[in-house]
C-alpha cells in the first residue's frame, strides 16, 4: 500500500529557494517535507553558479600559465604550453558539486526536514504524489512552497542534442571542442564562452539584439567587450542563429548575408523559463502572471497556503533571490511578519572582466535627470588593482545618489574580482546610506573596495586619488 | 481735543447686558462717524455698534465672549471739539462690566490643555518628511524594517530623523511613544493617525445656544413622546398642491399642514401653548399662537417666530416660515423677529431621522419634531400595504403638562394629519 505523508510544510524542489525554505521551517519547528526528483541544491549548486564558478578558475589558471608559456609573465616563464585533460576538470568540479550536495543534505537533516526523492504529480493544491524508487507516496501538506526554478529556452530550429547544447551539457563536456558558437550572449552564454576561450577554443557570439549583457548599460559591458576583442572572440550582433547544417552554424547578420560558422558545438544561452510543466501545476487554481506564478510580497499564490518562489515565481531568476524569499516564507509559515521587500537585488556577471549592479543604473528611468549625481572611480587608480594586473581593463566603481538628499540609488562596478565587492554595495543600499555614510567608512587599504569609498567622495566632489 | 466715552446702549427689549462678540476697530484707529466699532450680542440678536462721532480710538473697553452692561463704557475717543466727558476727569472711565468675573475667568482658563506642542503641531510631522521626497519608499535598514512589521507599523508614517529621512530604532521608538499606532494583531493598519486639538472658544451665538441648552435641560424635566402618523393622503394632497399652485404661490412642505393642525388643536390643550415663568411660579396660556421655527444658519441654531399662525392658511404660513427662515440665515432678524414664541416646530427635513428627543425652547412648555417620511410596509384590514410613514416626536414641559394631556394632544394632531381634509374644516 502506498504510504501517505501528512505534513505542515511541503517544499517541491531541492534548489537554494526550496532547501533554504525547508531548513528555515525545520528551525522553527515546523513539521517539514522537502521533494527533489533529482541532486539537492538545484540549478545553482549543481548545473549553475556553482560548477560554472569552478569551470571559470580553472579557465584563469589555464590562461595565465598559457599566457606565461608563451612569453614571460611579470617574471614567470613555462617552458612548454600548458595542456588541460577536460574530463579530470569536470571531475574536480563534481566532487566540489558533491561536497556541497552532501552538505545540504546533512543540514535538512539537521532541521529534521524529511526528504523524499521522486518527481511530485499534483492532483490540487494540497495534496500530490511522489514516484519515488520504493513506490508512489501520496502527500497531504497544510502549506505547499512552489521552488520548482527554471529551465533552459530551447529554440525550435536548434534543439537541444548532438553538438547543440545548453549551460548544463557545457558543465560537463568530456573533451573540450575546437570551435564553439555561443548564441545568446547574456550572461550565461559569456560566462562560459569566456571560460572556454581562456581554455582554448575558439569562439564565437551571435547575439540577436545590438548588444552584448543588454540588461547592463554600455559602459559598464564595455571592458568586457574589449576583453572578448582582444582575445579574439568573434561578437556578431544583430545576428541570428538559423540552425545546423553539416556541423556549421547558419548565422544571418545584420546585412542580411548568411554565413556559415564552424562549430564543433553550438551553447544555446538564450534565457531560461519557469519550469511549470509536467508536476500538476494546471491542477492547483493558481493564477499565473505571464510564463510565472502570480505572487504577492509575501509570495502567496492565488490559492490560500500555497506559496511560490524563486525562478518559478518572476523575474530577476537569482540563486540570492529565491534563498531570501525561501527563507521568508518558512518564517510567514510560522506566523511571523514579514514582506519580501529588499532595497536591492543585486546581479553579478562573473565575465572577464566581473560585472556587478546593485540598486539603479543610469539606464533607470527613476536615475535620470538632473537630480541625480553620477560617479566613478577608475581601478586604474587603485593601488590593489594595479598589483594585481588588474588596472588597465577599463574596470571601475560607480555610484548614483540623488543631488538633493545624497540618497545613494545605485551602485555598479566592473573590474577583476568586483563580485566580493557586490555585498558591501548591497549593505550600503539596505541600510539607506548617503554618500556622507560611504565616504565616512574607513576602506582598508589596500584593497579593491578603496574604489568604491573614492567613488563616493568624487560624488561628493571631493575625490582623493583622482 | 476732547474725549468721548461710547457706552453700550439699551439694545432693546429690557436687556442688561450684552456680549461682545467682534471688535472692528483697535487702539489708534482713527475712525469717521457711523463706522462700525463692535457687534454685541443680546438674548436675541447680534446688533452693530456704530460711532455716533468721528475721532482715535484711546481705549477699548472688554475682550470678544465678555458681557459689557448696558450703560458701560465700551469705547473711549479723542475728538475734535469738548467730547462728552471733561478732559480734566483724568483717568480713562473703567468698564463695569456686568457679571464680568464669571465668563472672564471661563475664558481665560481653557478647560482643555492643548497636548504637548510636540504632539498637536502637525508641520512638526511635515518637518521630518520633508528630507523624504513623495512616493519614495521609506528608508531603513532591514532590521529597523523588520521591526515595524513585527510591531505592525507602517513605515510610511514614521517620521525619519536620518539623512535623506533615514528611519533610525529610534525615530520607530518615538513613534510609538508618541502614540503612532501599533497595530493591534493583523498585518498593521495603512490609514495614518491624526493628531493635535483645536481649542474652539465658545461665545457669541454658540454660547448663547450652549446656555439655552442647559438651561432648558437643567430646568425642564422633559417628557418625551413619539407616535407615527400615516401621511400617505396628506403627501397626496400636498403633492396636488404643489403641481397647482399658482404663481407667486411658495413651495409647500409638511410644515405648513403641521402648524394648520397645532393651531386646530392646541385651543383645546390651552397648557401646552403657554409659557412657564417658573421662578413667579405662573404659566402663561397665550391664545395667539406665535410658533417657533427652529431654523439651522451658518453660525448655529437661531429660532425665528412665525406671528399669529393661528390666523395665517397654509400659504401664508409657507411664506412666512420661509421669510423668517431666510432673516434668520442672512443674519438680518431683528430681536423681534427673535422672541415671544409659544410653541416651537424643529425640523430636520430630510435628515429628520426615526425619531428625536427635542428640547424646549424655554420658557416655551413644548416642542415638536416631525421625522423623516419614509415608505413603510403596514398592516391595514389584514394585509400588508406600503404607506407613507412619518413619526412625530415631542417633548413636554412635565411640570406643566401632564403626560396624558400630552399624549391626548398628538394624538388629536395626528388625526387630523391622517385626514387632511379635516385640516381646513371648523
Amino acid at each position: 500500500m502506498a504510504e501517505t505523508i501528512h505534513t505542515k510544510v511541503l517544499v517541491i524542489g531541492g534548489g537554494p529557494g526550496g532547501y533554504v525554505a525547508a531548513i528555515r521551517s525545520g528551525q522553527l519547528g515546523l513539521e517539514t517535507v522537502l521533494v527533489e526528483a533529482a541532486r539537492l541544491g538545484g540549478t545553482c549548486l549543481n548545473i549553475g553558479c556553482i560548477p560554472s564558478k569552478a569551470i571559470i578558475h580553472v579557465a584563469g589558471e589555464f590562461e595565465a600559465m598559457a599566457h606565461a608559456a608563451k612569453a614571460p609573465l611579470h617574471g614567470i616563464a613555462l617552458k612548454t604550453a600548458p595542456a588541460i585533460d577536460f574530463a579530470e576538470t569536470v571531475k574536480w568540479k563534481d566532487r566540489v558539486v558533491k561536497r556541497l550536495n552532501t552538505g545540504v543534505a546533512a543540514l535538512l537533516k539537521r532541521a529534521k526536514v524529511r526528504v523524499v526523492q521522486g518527481w511530485a504529480t499534483f492532483s490540487d493544491g494540497k495534496n500530490c504524489t511522489v514516484d519515488t524508487k520504493d513506490g508512489p507516496v501520496t502527500i497531504t501538506a497544510e502549506h505547499v512552497i512552489l521552488a520548482t526554478g527554471s529551465v533552459p529556452v530551447e529554440l525550435p530550429f536548434l534543439k537541444f542534442g548532438g553538438p547543440v547544447i545548453s549551460s548544463t551539457e557545457a558543465l560537463s563536456l568530456a573533451t573540450l571542442p575546437k570551435t564553439l558558437v555561443v548564441v545568446g550572449a547574456g550572461y550565461i552564454g559569456l560566462e562560459l564562452g569566456i571560460a572556454l576561450r581562456k581554455l582554448g577554443v575558439e569562439v564565437t557570439v551571435v547575439e540577436a539584439l545590438d548588444r552584448i549583457l543588454p540588461l547592463y548599460d554600455a559602459t559598464l559591458v564595455a571592458p568586457v567587450a574589449k576583453w572578448l576583442e582582444k582575445n579574439g572572440v568573434t561578437v556578431h550582433l544583430s545576428a541570428h542563429a538559423k540552425g545546423m547544417a553539416k556541423g556549421k552554424l547558419n548565422v544571418e547578420l545584420k546585412d542580411g548575408k548568411t554565413i556559415e560558422l564552424a562549430a564543433d558545438n553550438v551553447l544555446v544561452t538564450v534565457g531560461r523559463k519557469p519550469a511549470t510543466a509536467g508536476w500538476g501545476l494546471e491542477n492547483m487554481a493558481v493564477d499565473m502572471a505571464g510564463a510565472f506564478v502570480k505572487i504577492d510580497d509575501q509570495c502567496r499564490t492565488s490559492m490560500k497556503n500555497v506559496w511560490a518562489i524563486g525562478d518559478l515565481a518572476g523575474e530577476p531568476m537569482l540563486e540570492h533571490k529565491a534563498a531570501a524569499q525561501g527563507h521568508m516564507v518558512a518564517e510567514i509559515v510560522a506566523g511571523q511578519k514579514r514582506r519580501f521587500d529588499p532595497a536591492s537585488i543585486p546581479a553579478v556577471c562573473f565575465t572577464e572582466p566581473e560585472i556587478v549592479s546593485a540598486g539603479l543604473g543610469p539606464g533607470d528611468d527613476a536615475a535620470k535627470g538632473d537630480d541625480v549625481i553620477t560617479a566613478l572611480f577608475p581601478f586604474a587608480a587603485n593601488g590593489r588593482a594595479l598589483a594585481m594586473d588588474a588596472g588597465d581593463t577599463g574596470g571601475f566603481v560607480r555610484v548614483l545618489a540623488r543631488k538633493s538628499d545624497h540618497r545613494v540609488l545605485g551602485i555598479q562596478a566592473v573590474g577583476a574580482h568586483v563580485s566580493e565587492l557586490s555585498n558591501a554595495f548591497s549593505l550600503a543600499l539596505e541600510m539607506g546610506a548617503v554618500l556622507e555614510d560611504i565616504a565616512g567608512t574607513i576602506h582598508i587599504h589596500p584593497t579593491l573596495g578603496e574604489a568604491f569609498h573614492e567613488a563616493a567622495l568624487r560624488a561628493l566632489g571631493h575625490a582623493i586619488h583622482i | 481735543m476732547g474725549r468721548y466715552v461710547f457706552k453700550l446702549p439699551d439694545v432693546g427689549e429690557g436687556t442688561a447686558e450684552a456680549e461682545i462678540v467682534a471688535w472692528h476697530v483697535k487702539v489708534g484707529d482713527v475712525i469717521h462717524e457711523d463706522q462700525n466699532l463692535v457687534d454685541v450680542m443680546t438674548d436675541k440678536a447680534t446688533v452693530e455698534m456704530t460711532s455716533p462721532v468721528s475721532g482715535k480710538v484711546v481705549a477699548l473697553n472688554g475682550a470678544p465672549g465678555e458681557m459689557a452692561a448696558v450703560g458701560s463704557a465700551l469705547v473711549e475717543l479723542e475728538v475734535e471739539g469738548a467730547g462728552n466727558v471733561k478732559a480734566n476727569g483724568g483717568a480713562p472711565v473703567k468698564a463695569v462690566p456686568a457679571k464680568a468675573a464669571a465668563p472672564k475667568v471661563e475664558a481665560k482658563a481653557p478647560e482643555a490643555k492643548p497636548a504637548p506642542a510636540e504632539h498637536a503641531n502637525p508641520a512638526g510631522m511635515k518637518a521630518a518628511f520633508a528630507t523624504r521626497a513623495e512616493g519614495d519608499k521609506p528608508l531603513a535598514s532591514p532590521a529597523v524594517r523588520q521591526r515595524a512589521r513585527d510591531m505592525g507599523i507602517e513605515l510610511q508614517y514614521v517620521p525619519g530623523s536620518g539623512p535623506a529621512g533615514r528611519i533610525g530604532h529610534e525615530d520607530l521608538d518615538k513613534y510609538v511613544a508618541s502614540g503612532g499606532r501599533s497595530a493591534r494583531g493583523g498585518g498593521g493598519s495603512s490609514y495614518a493617525q491624526r493628531e493635535g486639538v483645536e481649542e474652539v472658544k465658545v461665545i457669541g451665538l454658540r454660547r448663547k445656544i450652549a446656555q439655552k441648552m442647559q438651561d432648558s435641560k437643567r430646568r425642564i424635566p422633559h417628557y418625551a413622546y413619539i407616535d407615527e402618523i400615516d401621511m400617505t393622503e396628506l403627501e397626496a394632497l400636498r403633492a396636488h398642491l404643489n403641481d397647482t399652485r399658482r404663481a407667486g404661490q411658495p413651495k409647500l412642505n409638511v410644515l405648513p399642514f403641521l402648524m394648520r393642525a397645532l393651531v386646530k388643536v392646541l385651543p383645546l390643550y390651552p397648557q401646552i401653548n403657554a409659557r412657564f415663568d417658573d421662578e413667579a411660579g405662573a404659566v402663561h396660556r397665550h391664545a395667539a399662537v406665535h410658533i417657533g421655527i427652529a431654523t439651522q444658519t451658518a453660525n448655529g441654531l437661531i429660532v425665528p417666530v412665525v406671528r399669529h399662525a393661528e390666523a395665517r392658511d397654509i400659504w401664508d404660513s409657507a411664506s412666512e416660515v420661509a421669510r423668517v427662515a431666510a432673516l434668520a440665515r442672512d443674519n438680518k432678524a431683528s430681536t423681534g423677529d427673535l422672541t415671544g414664541s409659544t410653541i416651537t416646530v424643529t425640523s430636520l427635513g430630510a435628515l429628520g431621522g426615526l425619531a428625536t428627543t427635542p428640547v424646549i425652547n424655554h420658557p416655551e412648555v413644548a416642542i415638536i419634531g416631525p421625522n423623516a417620511i419614509i415608505e413603510r410596509p403596514v398592516v391595514r384590514q389584514g394585509q400588508i400595504v406600503v404607506r407613507k410613514m412619518m413619526n412625530l416626536s415631542s417633548s413636554f414641559d412635565h411640570r406643566v403638562v401632564d403626560g396624558y394631556d400630552a399624549a391626548a394632544f398628538i394624538q388629536k394632531v395626528k388625526a387630523l394629519l391622517e385626514h387632511p381634509a379635516t385640516l381646513f374644516m371648523d
